[in-house]
């Protein structure tokens, strides 16, 4: 029995990405990462920023996001999301704008905590994305 | 009667306004084929939200602590409005009737004794609502400077809107839009979105239990934001969709007619050319019998 089922990454302007064939599917999700299989139960849940792995028989991608919401039903995986960028066609120069920003932002003292914590974050990975 | 000079004059100044008319129709044409294809492509995102927001409404648990933005705040007093028009003209009746929609709505909230706060979005519907709700506009937002709806400019917009609804200025909002249906016909639409109506009508019934992580409620918490930048986002590119419909199909018109005035002016010049013509020949043939 394959053991692939299919991925849809939309962002608001158009569909990102579309396959059918990823075996695994890791994603940053609120409560820590989350490793997706075939046949896994329903879900929703929602993302940090982070980064999603998929994997299928061609291989590995990676994904930089920095939020959205994921739901996985009957062996359809669905991940909503407004930011999302492939590592690869990321240069350095805009991951180091990003990170200022969100230096800048986290320096300020007016944010919530859960804010402050998603842009820390969000500095994290891309720390160790460059 | 005009002179002949003055009539050729206006049949030049028609022919160059039917030019002007005919290359915004082709801009338009172009522009709404590339506002429809966004349009299109992104229904999937505002469905697919839609979908788990029906999903999670129904397994909340606790439906009087649910977050307000899902069940409002249990009143109905001050109502915000944001008008969506364009912020360039010559198109149509596109932003009239949007702006008629929500006179209408204004006029029959007053009439409950409602409060009202106006938020226009696009300078043109600014334009048309200060002279009557002048002091009910609260605030402008124009993305003259942007090129596309893109998602950003939507999400300042709900920023605002956002923010106003925790300062507890609102609450009910309601947006109007023009929704593409197609190039000749645009529907405006006027759509609540604090506090979310679910369209029950085409609920798609998944039956099947989801796993929730965390619980619904903080999900919904942190999508309900989201959804209110998708339902602007769509409106976005509906309206810009309507918006280059309703300006092609206008300037087509504009053409046509100005095609039509074309030819009644070239009779009308040519009549007039070929009497002079005749006056002076009769003027030389009773000149010649004379002598």
């Amino acid at each position: 029995m394959s053991e692939e089922f299919k991925l849809e990454v939309v962002n608001p302007e158009k569909s990102f990405l579309s396959k059918d064939d990823v075996t695994e599917v890791v994603v940053p999700a609120f409560e820590g990462e989350m490793g997706i299989l075939k046949d896994h139960i329903s879900i929703i849940s929602f993302l940090k920023p982070g980064i999603i792995k998929i994997y299928s028989k061609l291989g590995e991608e990676k994904y930089y996001v920095e939020d959205g919401i994921i739901e996985f039903k009957n062996n359809n995986l669905s991940i909503l999301t407004s930011s999302i960028f492939n590592i690869k066609d990321m240069e350095k120069s805009k991951i180091d704008k990003m990170l200022r920003v969100a230096e800048e932002e986290t320096a300020k003292d007016n944010i919530s905590d859960q804010a402050k914590y998603l842009i820390d974050q969000k500095i994290e990975v891309l720390k160790t994305i460059n | 009667m005009a002179s002949l000079d003055d009539l050729k004059k206006r049949i030049a100044s028609v022919k160059s306004t039917q030019k002007i008319t005919k290359a915004m129709k082709m801009v338009a044409a172009a522009k709404l084929k590339r506002a429809q294809d966004s349009a299109e492509k992104g229904r999937p995102y505002s469905e697919k939200m839609n979908n788990i927001i029906l999903n999670l409404s129904e397994g909340i648990s606790d439906k009087e602590n649910a977050p307000k933005l899902l069940s409002g705040t249990g009143k109905d007093q001050i109502h915000l409005c944001i008008v969506m028009t364009s912020d360039r003209g010559l198109c149509g009746g596109f932003n009239s009737n949007i702006i008629k929609q929500a006179k209408s709505y204004f006029s029959r909230l007053s009439s409950e004794g409602k409060e009202l706060k106006i938020i226009t979005v696009g300078s043109k519907g600014n334009d048309q609502l200060k002279r009557v709700f002048g002091d009910k506009i609260i605030e402008n937002i124009s993305f003259k400077n942007s090129k596309n709806a893109n998602f950003f400019d939507a999400e300042k917009v709900s920023k605002i809107i956002i923010e106003k609804f925790q300062q507890e200025e609102f609450d009910v909002c309601t947006i109007f839009f023009n929704q593409f249906k197609n190039v000749i016909t645009q529907i405006p639409q006027a759509q609540q979105i604090i506090p979310l109506k679910t369209e029950t009508g085409e609920k798609e019934k998944s039956g099947d239990n989801y796993e929730f992580e965390p619980d619904e409620d903080e999900i919904l918490t942190n999508l309900l934001p989201k959804n209110i930048s998708t339902q602007i986002f769509k409106a976005m590119l509906e309206n810009s969709a309507s918006e280059q419909g309703a300006r092609m199909s206008a300037m087509d018109n504009a053409t046509r007619n100005a095609g039509e005035m074309v030819d009644k002016l070239t009779i009308e010049y040519n009549r007039s050319r070929q009497a002079a013509i005749t006056k002076e020949l009769i003027e030389i043939i009773s000149g010649a019998e004379s002598l």
